[in-house]
């Protein structure tokens, strides 16, 4: 769509939408947030793209095909279900890994494998959806 | 009752008016743009409501809910505006054909 005002106010709002997409993700686990929330957003900003520049330009810039975005998605998905195989856990249990690193703590674990995959899996599916609509006209 | 919880009471029979009378706007709209811009609206009113809800309840976590709203509205206003884009451009192809 050919329009100063939407092509501005999309190069200031994307940037947002992504940081706020990226803050619900990381927040997600004990608090309200998660990969889905954060994928819906995060696709929004994509969305968003994609009506303002067209889906040529937004292809360029996502860099990958989002399928591609689903299988990941779902390759992360698996891999933290089987990680808990390896020290004969059930499936999909969660394992924790404590760093400690300075004066702060990183806390890895699979629920976080998961939630990236959740995340990837959104992004990609609606992305994909945006496109297939857009690129009908 | 102090003056916050007044206030509040207030803000909601307002913000409730203004819903009220953007939805006879959606109605009765003559064209579709006022319907586009009263829906428009609709999700600011929205958003002032659920932002009014946490400072009444206390809960900052609802802010999260109204800034996502915020985010996210404008973005089926745009959609729309491009139909009405899309819109116009037929009719006036039709018109001349």
């Amino acid at each position: 769509m050919k329009s100063l005002i939407l092509h501005t106010a999309t190069r200031l709002m994307i940037g947002i939408l992504i940081l706020f997409s990226l803050f619900l993700f990381f927040r997600g686990h004990d608090e309200p947030g998660g990969g889905f929330i954060g994928g819906l957003v995060g696709a929004g900003a994509f969305t968003l793209y994609a009506i303002a520049f067209g889906t040529d330009l937004t292809r360029k810039v996502l860099r990958v095909d989002p399928i591609t975005l689903i299988a990941l998605g779902l390759a992360s998905l698996v891999v933290s279900g089987v990680i808990p195989l390896i020290t004969a856990d059930p499936f999909l249990t969660g394992k924790w890994l404590f760093l400690e690193w300075g004066n702060s703590d990183i806390k890895l674990s699979t629920p976080l494998l998961f939630d990236i995959g959740v995340y990837l899996c959104v992004v990609g599916f609606i992305v994909t959806v945006i496109f297939s609509l857009e690129e009908e006209n | 009752m102090d003056f916050l919880s007044l206030s509040i009471i207030i803000v909601y029979i307002f913000l409730s008016l203004s819903l009220l009378i953007s939805l006879i706007r959606v109605i009765i709209g003559p064209t579709l743009p006022d319907r586009v811009v009263a829906l428009d609206l609709i999700a600011f009113v929205v958003i002032s409501m659920i932002a009014t809800y946490a400072i009444s309840s206390g809960h900052p976590v609802y802010l999260d809910v109204a800034i996502v709203l915020a985010l996210v509205a404008f973005l089926g206003t745009i959609a729309f505006a491009r139909y009405v884009i899309l819109r116009a451009g037929k009719l006036r192809e039709d018109g001349h054909a």
